[in-house]
């Protein structure tokens, strides 16, 4: 036997919540997955013993009875009798507790039954997230609906007493009648990896321009910690951060054309909203993944990919017997840039914070690596070039680099900076760059990706990279949604070497 | 017969919640009004029928009887022997649930008890307000909202 348990908190009276729940009959006007239902033999809704009999959305049919109603302890009981699926002897009850802080409600659902052994995961699953969870948003999206009149959002202060439900989270819900669900991290503040919460939230159908892509593997970037913290305005709160994934489209909006459903697709762009089991998207950006490309490499990949390309050829075209500096080379970029800078025929110097990662850069074909916190890396590269300096210098780790970075540059020399993991690099004078005809670029993901024109040459040259073997991309540390958190942490705490991915 | 409830959603996992509160005589750590406790006769905190005796802030002295303390089901009931406020036969139960969604805690406190008719309105409102919702706000704060 197996007991499922799922509970949440609606931020509505109980009364208002009672009054849903209570009507046996009434769940087709509000549960996403039942299209119609009735009581058998015209007995009362409330009446112990009667069936309601329904439909499903996918056509199937069950019947249930109701064992137990008590308007004192706002509870009742049902048990299935016929079902499409081998929920075997199951017995549901669901309850309602007043919070008296706030005015809010605490709505448990429960259940046992006997799944056969090798459907037992599938059906938990099932019962827990397209039973419970999916009826826990419907029905706090109907409230809002009742509550507000429109769909415009409504801040309570109890909103900010009850942890969960806020009104918040529903503006990133659905606004349909039939609304589906799909557990996301929801971001509800700017703040640290602990902000990264698990929640299920609304998902309408696509709009006439958009696909639902339903995804397989999310990429996590640096960037991501940057949106979760506020860094960048990418992310509104209450938000979906992540900017990379990959998957396989399930909807397709009418306006939509060259997409079907059924196609494997991976994406590297704004908006955000990668970290969730579906979501919808404009299909301008969607990259098309062939047979020999996995959805777990691209959604490792594709942005560190499409970075390194537009950062090689495009801000500095790196060229052979070029000194390249490539900061943090055993990150999801720096791995790609140092193998992808030598095939170009560049001479590259790597730096990395251990002896661990030196051995992993070495490996991926850097011709000198440098342990930053041992050595002192701008005297370094001056003396493995004879005093020459670096051609070009790719630095993502900002504050602690930065200055070490125009040290180690030749005459002429050009600081990419593009992040900054150890934080900003503060203000400088650009009148002491003359001492050596200094070029900076700052570079941003989206003026290189987001046209159709811009990201194509990008995608076409880091396949073709990934095809020939020029770059080889590890296989990504996983996580799965509810790690998100730690993902970031491992990211924050330079834990990590190559690329971490969430496997939806 | 007189009944109180108040309830309250804690911000961290009841297994969290449930380590403080279940510490018979653990009050002062976050309940506001609560001076100092310890239980009588050096008996265990978890002991049923030990007795904490506790002061209050504003000088009141309270003594009450562990009744039952459940791990399974994360509730601790427990009756006053003696205190300021004129109750009989008073018996509170403060338990924990497990919210699924998000990961956190209702916490749920309820009392019953019997009183002088005209003073049933004023002790409602100091048990309900001054006491549980005041102790349970105080049960957020420790879990930092």
């Amino acid at each position: 036997m197996v007991k499922v348990c799922q509970s949440t908190i609606i931020d509505a009276p109980i009364d208002e919540v009672w009054a849903i729940l209570r009507d046996f009959n009434g769940h087709d006007r509000w549960h996403p997955a039942i299209a119609f239902s009735e009581i058998e033999g015209g007995e009362p809704v409330d009446a112990v013993g009667s069936v309601r009999h329904f439909r499903l959305k996918d056509g199937g049919e069950s019947r249930e009875q109701l064992l137990a109603l008590s308007d004192k302890d706002r509870r009742l009981s049902y048990c299935l009798l016929e079902a499409p699926l081998p929920l075997m002897g199951y017995v549901a009850s669901v309850r309602l507790k007043p919070v008296t802080d706030g005015n809010a409600t605490f709505w448990e659902w429960r259940s046992e039954f006997h799944p056969p052994a090798h459907r037992r995961d599938e059906l938990v699953k099932l019962v827990t997230e397209s039973i419970y969870q999916a009826g826990f948003a419907a029905v706090r999206n109907l409230l809002r609906r009742r509550s507000t009149g429109s769909l415009v959002e409504q801040r309570t202060p109890r909103a900010a007493v009850a942890p969960v439900p806020s009104a918040s989270i529903s503006r990133v819900a659905s606004t349909t009648d039939q609304a589906a669900t799909t557990r996301a991290i929801v971001v509800e503040r700017y703040g640290g990896p602990e902000e990264l919460q698990l929640r299920v939230i609304g998902l309408p159908p696509p709009a006439p321009n958009e696909v639902q892509i339903r995804h397989t593997f999310v990429g996590v970037n640096f960037i991501d910690v940057y949106c979760r913290t506020g860094y960048f305005d990418l992310l509104q709160p209450p938000g979906v951060p992540g900017m990379e994934a990959a998957g396989v489209i399930e909807a397709v909006g009418s306006a939509v054309s060259g997409f079907s459903i059924g196609d494997r697709v991976a994406y590297a762009c704004p908006p955000v909203g990668a970290y969730a089991e579906r979501r919808n998207m404009a299909p301008e950006l969607l990259v098309s993944l062939s047979d020999d490309i996995s959805d777990e490499i691209a959604a490792a990949g594709l942005l560190k990919g499409v970075s390194a390309s537009f950062l090689l050829h495009d801000v500095h075209a790196v060229k052979p017997g070029e000194i390249v500096l490539i900061h943090a080379a055993a990150g999801g970029v720096g791995q790609l840039l140092v193998q992808w800078a030598r095939h170009l025929g560049a001479t590259v110097i790597a730096t990395v914070s251990s002896d661990e990662k030196a051995r992993i850069v070495e490996r991926l074909g850097a011709h000198h690596v440098i342990v930053y916190s041992r050595e002192n890396f701008a005297e370094a590269v001056m003396r493995l070039t004879n005093g020459a300096g670096a051609d070009v210098a790719y630095d993502a780790v900002g504050n602690d680099t930065f200055a070490g970075s125009l040290a180690a540059l030749a005459v002429r020399g050009h600081l990419i900076s593009f992040g900054q993991a150890s934080g900003p690099v503060g203000s400088w004078d650009i009148g002491q760059f003359s001492s050596k005809s200094i070029t900076i670029s700052r570079p941003n993901y989206a003026h290189y990706t987001d046209t159709p024109e811009k990201l194509g040459p990008h995608i076409n040259r880091f396949f073709a990279a990934l095809r020939q073997g020029v770059i080889r991309i590890g296989v990504p540390r996983q996580y799965n949604l509810a790690q998100a958190a730690d993902a970031h942490r491992d990211l924050e705490t330079r834990n990590t070497t190559g690329a971490l991915v969430i496997k939806v | 017969m007189t009944k109180v409830y108040v309830s309250s959603v804690i911000p961290a996992p009841a297994a969290e919640v449930w380590k403080l509160v279940r510490n018979f005589n653990g009050l002062p750590g976050w309940a506001p009004f609560v001076a100092e406790s310890r239980i009588e006769h050096n008996a265990q905190a978890d002991q049923i029928g030990c007795i904490r005796n506790f002061t209050l802030k504003d000088g009141g002295r309270i003594r009450e009887r562990l009744l039952a303390l459940s791990d399974y089901d994360l509730s601790c009931s427990y009756a006053i022997l003696e205190s300021p406020m004129a109750v009989e036969n008073y018996v509170a139960t403060l338990s924990l649930t497990p919210i699924t969604d998000g990961n956190v805690t209702l916490a749920e406190w309820q009392a019953e008890f019997d009183c002088e008719p005209d003073r049933e309105a004023a002790l409602v409102q100091q048990i309900g307000d001054s006491v549980f919702q005041t102790a349970l706000t105080g049960l957020k704060h420790r879990f930092g909202r």
